[in-house]
């Protein structure tokens, strides 16, 4: 038997292993370049009161999460349900408006109820493009020292709170 | 028409496909020649049951029938009728129905049209594409059953993709998974050689105008596809290097090498390895194709039909066919035997050169398509792979063998002369330079790419022409038609194919080079001049279609006072899927399109509006139909058709 003629097989064989590992990667998982690194800082509006200002370098010393979320995103609510359930177990949950006509985005809070501590207006999405958004939501985990130890893609799930985000906030409340 | 029946049918079909398999190589393998009457019976009862169980759901979509989960799923009792019968491969289930019911029709005339091969063959054949039906049941009834119901059944169905309805979905699938499915003949005929250990000329005769039917649905498949895409995605491309068209493009790549090389081992005996190799990676890449697309290890734009659950299930078959295949090639490929010797410069090398540069385009489409794959596996990270590398890598590997391909027809078969050749196509060449150096200058731009991509046309239709004065010559008489019909239509659905190469080259090379896209926002009443056109636009009417609402553009298009065309683009709205498609409208003429798609509504009756300019766009589907008609030319030859053994009518053809 000739080798070359066994040569495909091989090709082949080396081609399944690569196939069978792919199955079960994520191709659409995107590792965000920011995790790690110390979160972008800024200073908006809050959100229905344009006189207060949200500024990142007071949450300095603090454990936080910031999720990014807009009225016009459908994923959104469905997130929301998840998010008030949060605020009431005190996570430290701070929104920003992402895009958002200010109005509408005022209406969603009272009609779904309010899950943030505060939530800071990015109408023109510039915080959003220096956080790499993109598509809302997305859910930022940032420890005391600035640090961007977490994102979330898409909603919260249930899973990804019990079994990533939880035991992250309790590692770092420490 | 109860739902219930299509499954049923489907279980038994599963059956009686595994004797379809079994019995003959039962046969194959205790020399028990009674065995192997069994296959065409069971082939043709296996096939038929295939086909009713496709008609049932095809009746199911018909009839509205929400109770299968299926037809809730990928249809609405809003959808028009001839959109509702597409939906049947609209999804995953359907469409894997639908590649085995197309195996099941090439079965059915494999079993009508096999005459002339020895029973023995014919049967191992017959029990080959048994065993991928098998597996092609397996797959169905145990992971993706379209007959599955749901209790109750829901009011109405959650609609088709509105993405997919369109012309385009009731004839693109079908002509795609012809070409895919229409390989595995040729496929079932290498692994019946391999078993055999042997691969006869009349074997090799007899396979041929089959790969070629295949390729011919492939071919005009994809361009169809291509077309489609053009319109309905709203930016005005026409191939995307995207991977499931890669998947498409690469069985297409390969079946056009084993046209080539078969062509050799019918007429000269020789690449008799090779042919056999090629006809496994033609069927093999279809098969991956099937695997890329369904099981989701990579993003595309045609990401609605992924499911990684079911990824495992076509890897594991993958490996059994493909696998089995290629063992049994390291096994059994010396018996088959590596045929008859040439000349360094003869047709059999320039063919053998063609084939080279086929496999080699494709591994690189291949290499491009799973490297993000590679890479991620690896651990080392996410890229993409996009067409700045195909289109350099991939043209710059075409080029070299499309220049050989202007020689090859001429050449002769064993031993060719060079300065026979030089002095015949001399002229062509120098032609070829001149007409590739005039066109550009008339069109106010010059690129090397478009130097590059025109001379390679010109170049292709010169040697054609020349192939048909040296072919006149060689015949004495005056009637040019007696002459032409006496090359044979072999000889001339090759050189219509080649010509449609030609044809293709020109379309995409003058479509990148001098293609102009403008953005430009308009109001209703304005007139804005581009490119020598008045477009007026005089505002969107409302328009209600069956399962949508839209907005039409009304736009004249007027040339120096002349009324040119009345483009509509339009947006529609989906109100089941809540989906917004953008509708392209397009002005259509041999040398030029303009495209108008809607962008933006602004505020006070404002919208962004994006119009290109495609010089010759349409030569690229031409181009391709003028291949598909050069493949069915080729298949009508009279030796083809031949029962018995008659003496070869040298007509010499390809």
């Amino acid at each position: 038997m000739k080798l070359k003629l066994i040569l495909p097989l091989l090709l082949f064989v080396v081609l399944v292993g690569f196939l069978g590992k792919g199955l079960f990667l994520n191709p659409r998982e995107v590792p965000s370049p920011l995790i790690g690194k110390p979160a972008p800082t800024f200073e908006a509006p809050v959100l229905g009161d344009s006189s207060k200002t949200f500024y990142t370098e007071e949450m300095k010393g603090k454990v936080w999460l910031l999720n990014m979320w807009a009225s016009w995103c459908v994923a959104c609510r469905e997130e929301h349900p998840l998010l008030v359930e949060m605020r009431k177990h005190d996570i430290p949950l701070y929104g920003l408006a992402y895009k958002d006509v200010e109005t509408n985005a005022l209406a969603v809070l009272e009609s779904m109820g309010d899950p943030y501590i505060t939530t800071a207006n990015d109408a023109d999405g510039t915080i959003g493009i220096d956080y790499g958004v993109y598509g809302v939501p997305e859910t930022y985990v940032i420890d005391k020292k600035g640090i961007i130890r977490y994102k979330q893609i898409g909603p919260i799930t249930p899973e990804a709170l019990r079994d990533t985000i939880l035991p992250l906030l309790k590692e770092l409340a420490v | 028409m109860n739902p219930v029946i299509g499954h049923y049918a489907l279980i038994l079909a599963l059956f009686v496909a595994a004797l379809q398999a079994a019995l003959p190589l039962a046969g194959l393998s205790k020399n028990n020649e009674k065995l192997f009457a069994f296959a065409a019976p069971m082939a043709r009862i296996q096939s038929a049951l295939i086909i009713f169980s496709f008609l049932i759901l095809t009746y199911a979509f018909y009839a509205n029938d929400f109770s299968v989960y299926y037809v809730a799923v990928t249809s609405n009792s809003h959808l028009p009728l001839i959109f509702r019968l597409a939906a049947v491969w609209g999804g995953h289930e359907g469409s894997m129905l639908f590649w085995v019911t197309i195996l099941a029709v090439w079965t059915l005339a494999v079993t009508f049209f096999a005459k002339e091969l020895p029973l023995r063959f014919r049967s191992s054949l017959l029990a080959v594409m048994g065993l991928l039906t098998v597996g092609f049941l397996m797959f169905i009834l145990f992971t993706s059953n379209p007959f599955d119901r749901i209790f109750p059944a829901p009011f109405d169905g959650r609609d088709l993709n509105p993405l997919l309805q369109d012309p385009g979905m009731v004839f693109h699938p079908p002509l795609l998974y012809m070409g895919y499915v229409g390989f595995s003949v040729a496929f079932a005929f290498a692994i019946a050689a391999l078993l055999d250990g042997r691969l006869d000329v009349t074997w090799a005769r007899w396979t041929r105008p089959w790969t070629t039917a295949a390729w011919v649905f492939l071919t005009l498949g994809i361009a169809l596809g291509s077309r489609w895409a053009y319109y309905e995605l709203g930016w005005g491309g026409w191939w995307f290097w995207d991977a499931v068209e890669n998947a498409s493009f690469m069985p297409w790549l390969i079946g056009t090498a084993l046209i080539h090389s078969l062509a050799v081992t019918e007429k000269r005996d020789a690449f008799k390895a090779w042919t056999v190799l090629l006809s496994i990676c033609a069927f093999s890449l279809s098969l991956l194709g099937t695997f890329l697309v369904r099981s989701g290890v990579l993003t595309s734009v045609h990401a609605f039909a992924t499911d990684p659950s079911r990824g495992l299930f076509i890897l594991l078959f993958l490996v059994v066919v493909i696998g089995g295949a290629l063992t049994l090639f390291a096994l059994r490929a010396q018996s088959v035997g590596l045929g008859e010797k040439f000349d360094l410069v003869s047709r059999e090398s320039f063919l053998l050169s063609n084939n080279l540069v086929l496999f080699t385009a494709t591994a690189s489409v291949l290499l491009g398509t799973l490297y993000p794959l590679l890479i991620d596996a690896m651990g080392m990270g996410k890229i993409s792979v996009g067409p700045p590398y195909f289109d350099t890598v991939f043209v710059a590997i075409m080029v070299p063998g499309i220049f050989l391909m202007g020689i090859g027809p001429i050449a002769s078969w064993k031993k060719a002369s060079v300065p026979d050749l030089a002095s015949k196509l001399k002229w062509a060449l120098g032609i070829s330079i001149i007409s590739a150096l005039l066109v550009p200058s008339v069109m106010g731009r010059l690129s090397p790419m478009i130097f590059v991509g025109l001379l390679m046309a010109f170049w292709v239709i010169s040697s054609v022409l020349v192939a048909i004065k040296t072919r006149l010559k060689a015949i004495p008489g005056n009637d040019v038609v007696k002459k032409f019909k006496m090359f044979g239509p072999a000889f001339n659905g090759m050189l219509l194919a080649h010509f449609g190469l030609a044809i293709f080259i020109i379309g995409v090379t003058m479509v990148k080079g001098y293609e102009q896209e403008y953005d430009i926002t308009m109001h209703s009443g304005e007139t804005t001049v581009i490119n020598g056109y008045d477009f007026t636009f005089k505002g969107t009417l409302p328009v209600t279609g069956p399962n949508y609402k839209s907005k039409q553009g009304q736009f004249y298009v007027t040339k120096d006072g002349k009324e040119i065309d009345l483009l509509t683009p339009e947006k529609r709205y989906y109100p089941v899927q809540g989906a917004v498609m953008t509708e392209a409208s397009i002005s259509i003429n041999p040398v030029r399109d303009i495209y108008i798609s809607l962008g933006e509504e602004l505020e006070e009756g404002g919208w962004s509006i994006r119009i290109y300019f495609k010089p010759f766009v349409q030569w690229i589907w031409l181009g391709c139909l003028l291949m598909g008609l050069g493949g069915l030319l080729t298949m009508v030859d009279k030796r083809y058709r031949l029962k018995k053994k008659v003496t070869n009518n040298e007509s010499a053809a390809t």
